[in-house]
């Protein structure tokens, strides 16, 4: 189970590649965005700030070549900023144009609580993960959280969070303090989340696993 | 109030993990990690690694260990301990570490904190103080396992590490630290109070007790324990159990991903 993983210089993909290999998987590290053309699976990480993290991608050639991975209906998985970029705007430090597969703007998370008490940002720490509203298990059958159970805690270290604009693509969500934080979205074979699986344990690695097998 | 976070914390003299009081007069205990291991099944919401030697680069080093740790834990992980330089967060961060922690270095060089954060975004950036109280009622920082005199008011090097861009203060009271005392709750309300980012308590843990009592009287986001685990007086299943019994909300870690 080849998996690529794009590696633009952004982010710690040490233990995105340690999380793919306790999996089962195979990395392949990749700094060459016309390796994507080959590739069975591609896992996008990322971590620092929306617009620097685009324009590197941009600068290596991977926005076009994400586009041209993603049409061929295989497997995509964006992982923290790798998830947010693949929105259709950032608001970090300026507007940015994101990859845009799924329509929605990535702002900053409320510097209060829904209750209007301040809060600390970024959003450090385990949350457990829900159904977008209206939703039940069914929405998780068949994408990478199939095998989670609503409530399972996972790791988030984030100051900005997706907006999805069509309900249909939230996968699941979560709560910071009563803020609505979109945890996962999907859209066809794309997939993201903005937590860590490959530092949320053993539920984690269920679920790079369940990439895996995609 | 997101969930309180149950960090297990390894004090390391390659190859070694190792206890002592008030930072001093070292017991070894074992492999770190093997210990390590054992707290991440156990759910540890993260681990923090401190090589209390600062021995980065020699032999069977800290490098070393957290390289082989990363491959094996999948929680967050500090990691500190005589790191000079972006290079060495550098080296770091390349073996899977998540946070680096910074303690000497920052003393000595406080734009060290800022160049970190910029380079590795500031929640990678752990300003590590070890403080002592005063005879006039105050903390000062220490470095080096609390001998070296800094001269830094704990509270106002905290606040000065959270504006140069530290992502979280790390507070270890060496007074408390190995006596199973209990923390110094008035030194961690102090300067979780005092800063904008994430405080965690570390020293003093001797009973569930003083975990209730430092979260409900100070208000941290994360506590530090060291010897009630290693020396197997609780285990984390017991301490989050107690946790839950004060009230206090911790992650729960009995739902999880299927059975596949």
């Amino acid at each position: 189970m080849k998996t690529h993983v794009v590696d633009y210089g952004r982010g710690n993909i040490a233990s995105v590649c340690r999380g793919v290999e306790q999996s089962g998987g195979e990395v392949v590290l990749t700094t060459r965005a016309s390796d994507l053309a080959k590739a069975e699976r591609v896992i996008l990480p990322g971590v620092g700030a929306f617009g620097d993290c685009m324009s590197q991608l941009e600068a290596l050639g991977f926005v076009d070549a994400v586009k041209g991975f993603a049409a061929t209906g295989r497997p995509l998985f964006g992982i923290c900023v790798g998830m947010q970029v693949l929105h259709s705007i950032g608001e970090e430090f300026g507007r940015h144009a994101g990859i845009g597969f799924i329509p929605g703007t990535v702002s900053a998370i409320p510097k209060t609580t829904a209750d209007g008490q301040p809060h600390k940002t970024p959003h450090i720490g385990w949350t457990p993960l829900e159904y977008p509203a209206g939703k039940g298990h069914e929405r998780w059958k068949g994408t990478i959280l199939e095998d989670v159970e609503a409530g399972t805690s996972v790791y988030f270290v984030h100051s900005f969070t997706a907006a999805p604009e069509t309900a249909a693509h939230r996968l699941a969500d979560c709560h910071y303090n009563g803020r609505l934080i979109s945890a996962a979205v999907q859209r066809d074979n794309i997939t993201g989340v903005q937590f860590h699986p490959e530092k949320s344990g053993a539920a984690g690695l269920k679920i790079i696993e369940r990439f895996l097998r995609m | 109030m997101s969930n309180l976070r149950l960090i297990a914390r390894l004090d390391v003299k390659a190859p070694n993990l190792i206890k002592g009081i008030h930072l001093e007069g070292l017991r070894v205990i074992g492999d770190p990690n093997e210990f390590a291991r054992k707290y991440y099944r156990a759910g540890a919401d993260e681990l923090i690694y401190i090589d209390i030697v600062a021995s980065l680069y020699e032999r069977n080093s800290l490098l070393d260990i957290v390289d082989k740790a990363t491959r094996e834990v999948f929680v967050p992980m500090t990691v500190g301990g005589g790191v000079r330089s972006i290079d060495d967060a550098k080296k770091l961060l390349r073996v899977g570490a998540d946070k680096v922690a910074v303690n000497t270095a920052a003393v000595r060089r406080p734009e060290l904190i800022s160049e970190m954060a910029e380079r590795f975004g500031a929640q990678c950036v752990v300003l590590s103080i070890e403080a002592k109280r005063t005879k006039s009622g105050g903390w000062e920082a220490f470095t080096d396992n609390g001998r070296e005199h800094t001269g830094l008011d704990a509270i106002e090097w905290a606040k000065r590490g959270a504006s140069l861009g530290a992502g979280e203060i790390l507070v270890t009271s060496v007074d408390q630290e190995g006596t199973r005392k209990g923390f110094d709750v008035e030194l961690t309300r102090k300067i979780v109070e005092a800063v904008p980012v994430p405080v965690i308590a570390s020293g003093g843990m001797g009973s569930i007790a003083h975990m209730t009592e430092v979260a409900t009287g100070a208000k941290p986001d994360a506590i530090a324990i060291a010897d009630m685990l290693h020396y197997n007086r609780a285990t984390l299943e017991d301490i989050r159990a107690g946790a839950r019994a004060a009230g206090l909300a911790v992650r729960d870690t009995t739902v999880g991903a299927k059975a596949a």
